[in-house]
């Protein structure tokens, strides 16, 4: 396949930044996205250019390390994965491609199509955990009956691989899919239970405190989102935190 | 006698675990506030030791080079992690899962530490549930579990076919806690360059921001290396594109033996290679081997037949299939361990009955399990268990609910629907059980440096059984380290800050500095992946499944000689100063270019085989590995320079407990 790229390149997070075309031939179907960049890439370099700065890592779908905006959305065409399992298959001889970096103020761009997406950890450090000593000495797990319809849903909201597709597909930027997950996962579980409140309050305080938007509902970020997590869970942090703003 | 010192606690297999804690010595916790130790990793061993060293009191310090510590490759890991629980009641015990790994391991670990670690397996399992890790569950609430290759029990604990990635989370979600708390600092995005040895001990790191590319110095009264493996110096793995050896080689440099560089797993359940451009192999949980059968065409004509096209691999009649792995193995059938099943499917792709274009494919096939649950299905909801279409929609409902997400994955990845035409796989380089050598306690041969999970040597031996690499990850560094750590920081309680403007650090920081000015004003002509891609195809050739003299030593003279290209005619695009992905790159790949060159030094002296490690030069008539009693001894090499001139130091494996028979899976 003979394609042409227009890509986002931008140097630092000061650089104003620009969309480049990039024609490129030769591509075969089976290639992942990745892998045609890496091609790309590799044809810069041999012309002693600068190559295309981009997120990746296991190449497998689960790092969540790999972000893309593809043809205007996240991850591109497909649903239900990421950058790196999307095949070349999905395009066309002949294709323009436009490929940008996550777009949300909360996600400062580093390089190209690399953004800093550090302000996703520090919602987890307000309150993703359960705060038990890792000392060994907890119950024995069976202790802890878990009812297999709850173990599978906590499961379901655990499966978030925080790449921030929801954040890139909202209108408004908000990272409520996201922080949801973990919300609805703790939420779950009777472990999770001591601390559900003061979780809950926190890490939305600090969700908004990053600059991310509220939900609007619109529900493109379980569209996009690779790993299906579902609104249910957005509903279901509502319920905790107007639960745990009403105890507080 | 060997200058090594494994410090094996003695007394009974079976306290000394227990008598080594009594024992060693215990550091203050007012005095913990006063030691700072640096964790350079996040992933289950690393990111483990960071929460559970602060929570004890510690000042971490902690370094990965991903984004997030959430992304460490650990996060791939997809089938499950083994403990001695005996929920199942099938007979499962710490001594069965001590035997299981040794037995696994072909005899090339060492015997106390796979005890240790089969002992602490059921705290793990513990902890990470009262974390909140999602772990399957049976309709009664308790958890449930799964086999896997190379055992005859059900002890392997499991998240769908995302147990790595739950794990994974759980220790972030502990390190988050710390985090949040100020008892870890963490460094994202840096990579670690050279260890600091301060009068003969480990004090500190040198590493790069690789968003702004600064120099850093970091001092410590510990270091802690939980860097992964080295896989990818086979250029194509199931490795993450970043898992590197840069960490684990910087300290062999300053004095850190390197043991058993050539173990490597390879794993039998990948995603076959589909062409050139290819940047890495994905792996399909082995756990399909529960429920799939292996096959390949029996007759050659069935074999260039479905090569070609004409013939789909479900029109072949099942006389004509040869289910190699059940006819050479009864007992254990598709569930040998890895090294055999990898070494099987080998066998009959080199025989020319690979399935794929390339030749080098064999069916992985659900059809017998499909039918098989779903007239189980079919009965237990009164359904007519002789209407295919309902047995086979039943069955397929079953498989999905087990390994689901995994044959959407290969689905994406090959666009065949494996629930209607047998996957194709074949082996990949996974995982490496050589690493650095490390005594006991887990420490290096440099006093204050430590290794723990896949970045040590010491539990897999020469081959690795399936779900036990997130064990001995989390066991490293939820419940050893932080015991073992504390025997040597109790001498440093008066030691006070280490400062960084020692003649040390700059020494340190000046190599480094002198080592990416070389690679970034070299000017060549070639990109830093043409040499990786070269030293993978001289590895996977030539020190991949099968090995043998006249190719090691001709594996050593390509290496060096590549090396040597290398440093002529690299080009890295960029500047130093700057987010440059080339110039990290580089680094990994000067690394891989001299580690992949002891990895050949250490294969053409093991003249044995042993689990991963076929040596073809001595195998049984039937064409299984041959262990030699002679080489029964761990291999550490000690840097002098050059790695053709690295000193071999030998550390003799004892059995005590196991009588050392030849492994059988028949």
């Amino acid at each position: 396949m003979n394609l042409t790229l227009k890509i986002w390149r931008q140097k630092d997070a000061k650089d104003k930044g620009k969309i480049v075309d990039y024609p490129i031939n030769g591509i075969s179907p089976d290639m992942s996205f990745l892998e045609m960049l890496d091609v790309l890439n590799q044809e810069l370099i041999g012309k002693g250019e600068e190559p295309v700065a981009f997120d990746h890592d296991c190449r497998e779908g689960i790092c969540g390390t790999c972000s893309l905006y593809i043809n205007g959305r996240a991850h591109g065409p497909q649903t239900k994965i990421t950058a790196c399992q999307l095949h070349m298959r999905s395009f066309k001889d002949g294709d323009t491609i436009y490929i940008e970096p996550w777009r949300a103020k909360a996600f400062p761009v580093v390089k190209d199509l690399v953004v800093d997406r550090s302000s996703f950890d520090r919602i987890q450090q307000a309150g993703g955990f359960i705060s038990v000593n890792t000392s060994g000495n907890t119950q024995d797990a069976n202790a802890i009956p878990i009812e297999k319809e709850n173990a599978d849903k906590a499961f379901d909201a655990a499966t978030c691989i925080g790449c921030g597709a929801c954040v890139a597909s909202c209108k408004n930027s908000s990272a409520m899919l996201f922080v949801s997950a973990k919300v609805s996962q703790f939420a779950l579980l009777p472990q999770g239970q001591v601390e559900a409140t003061d979780r809950v309050l926190n890490m939305v305080k600090q969700m908004d405190e990053e600059g991310f938007g509220n939900c609007t509902n619109t529900g493109a970020c379980e569209v996009e989102c690779p790993k299906g997590i579902s609104l249910e869970n957005i509903a279901r942090m509502n319920r905790e935190y107007l639960a745990a703003s009403l105890k507080g | 006698m060997s200058i090594l010192d494994s410090k094996i606690p003695d007394g009974p297999l079976a306290d000394k675990w227990t008598k080594h804690k009594n024992e060693i010595n215990l550091v203050n916790p007012a005095n913990k506030r006063l030691i700072d130790v640096i964790i350079v990793g996040t992933g289950l061993a690393g990111g483990s030791a960071a929460a559970t060293l602060a929570e004890l009191g510690y000042n971490v310090k902690a370094f990965c080079f991903q984004d997030s510590p959430r992304r460490a490759h650990s996060i791939a890991a997809q089938g499950g992690i083994n403990a001695a629980k005996n929920y199942q009641g099938d007979g499962d015990s710490t001594y069965r899962l001590f035997y299981d790994t040794v037995k696994g391991g072909d005899y090339r670990s060492r015997e106390a530490n796979v005890y240790r670690l089969a002992e602490v397996s059921t705290n793990i399992i513990d902890q990470c549930v009262a974390q909140g890790v999602p772990f399957a569950r049976e309709y009664g609430g308790l958890l449930d579990n799964r086999s896997f290759g190379g055992v005859l029990v059900s002890r392997t604990f499991y998240a769908k076919g995302q147990t790595g990635q739950q794990l994974l989370l759980g220790a972030y979600a502990a390190m988050n806690r710390q985090i949040g708390r100020g008892k870890i600092k963490m460094y994202t995005r840096h990579e670690m360059l050279d260890v600091v040895v301060v009068d003969g001990k480990a004090r500190g790191i040198i590493a790069r921001n690789l968003v702004t590319g600064e120099i850093e110095r970091h001092s410590a009264h510990a270091v802690v290396l939980g860097t992964g493996g080295y896989g990818n110096a086979f250029y194509l793995s199931t490795y993450a594109m970043g898992s590197n050896v840069t960490a684990a080689w910087k300290a062999h440099k300053r004095g850190a033996f390197f043991a058993n560089p050539c173990y490597t797993q390879i794993h039998p359940t990948c995603i076959p290679v589909s062409g050139d451009h290819q940047s890495k192999l994905t792996l399909m949980s082995e756990s399909l081997r529960n429920d799939g059968r292996i096959w390949v065409p029996k007759h050659k004509k069935d074999v260039e037949a479905i090569r070609n096209g004409s013939l789909k691999p479900t029109q072949i009649a099942e006389e004509d299939r040869d289910y190699y792995l059940e006819r050479r193995y009864p007992a254990f059938g598709n569930l040998v361990p890895r090294d055999v099943a990898s070494r099987a499917a080998k066998e009959r792709c080199d025989a020319g009955y690979g399935v794929n274009k390339t030749g080098e494919a064999v069916y992985l096939d659900f059809a017998a399990a499909i039918e098989r649950y779903g007239k189980e299905q079919a009965y237990v909801k009164g359904l007519d268990v002789d209407d295919k279409k309902v047995v086979t929609d039943l069955g397929k409902k079953v498989v999905e609910n087990k390994y689901g997400n995994l044959f959407q994955m290969y689905e994406k990845i090959v666009d065949q629907n494996p629930y209607e035409t047998p996957m194709m796989i074949y082996p990949a380089v996974h995982y490496t059980m050589g690493g650095l050598w490390v005594d006991y306690n887990l420490m290096t041969t440099v006093p204050g440096l430590y290794a723990i999970g896949e970045a040590n040597f010491s539990d897999h031996g020469a081959n690795r059984l399936g779900a036990s690499a997130l064990m001995q990850g989390l066991a490293d560094g939820y419940f050893v380290l932080p015991y073992t750590i504390g025997d040597y920081l109790a001498h440093d309680i008066r030691t006070g800050p280490i400062p960084t403007d020692s003649k040390e650090f700059d020494e340190a920081e000046n190599k480094v500095r002198a080592d990416i000015n070389k690679l970034i004003n070299n000017k060549g002509s070639k990109s830093v992946d043409h040499f990786h891609k070269r030293l993978g195809k001289i590895m996977w050739n030539k020190c991949g499944m099968a090995r043998n003299e006249k190719e090691l030593k001709e594996a050593i003279t390509e290496i060096a000689a590549l090396r040597e290209e290398f440093y002529k005619d690299v080009f890295v695009p960029g500047t130093e100063n700057e987010y440059n992905e080339e110039l990290a790159k580089a680094g990994r790949v000067a690394d891989f270019l001299e580690l992949g060159e002891l990895f050949a030094k250490d294969a053409l002296e093991r003249e044995e085989s042993a689990g991963g490690h076929f040596r073809e030069e001595y195998q049984t008539e039937g064409g299984e590995a041959l262990r030699r009693p002679e080489y029964q001894y761990v291999s550490a090499w000690e840097f002098k320079g050059k790695p053709s001139e690295a000193v071999h130091h030998k550390e003799p494996l004892e059995y005590e407990n196991i009588e050392v028979k030849e492994r059988s899976y028949k």
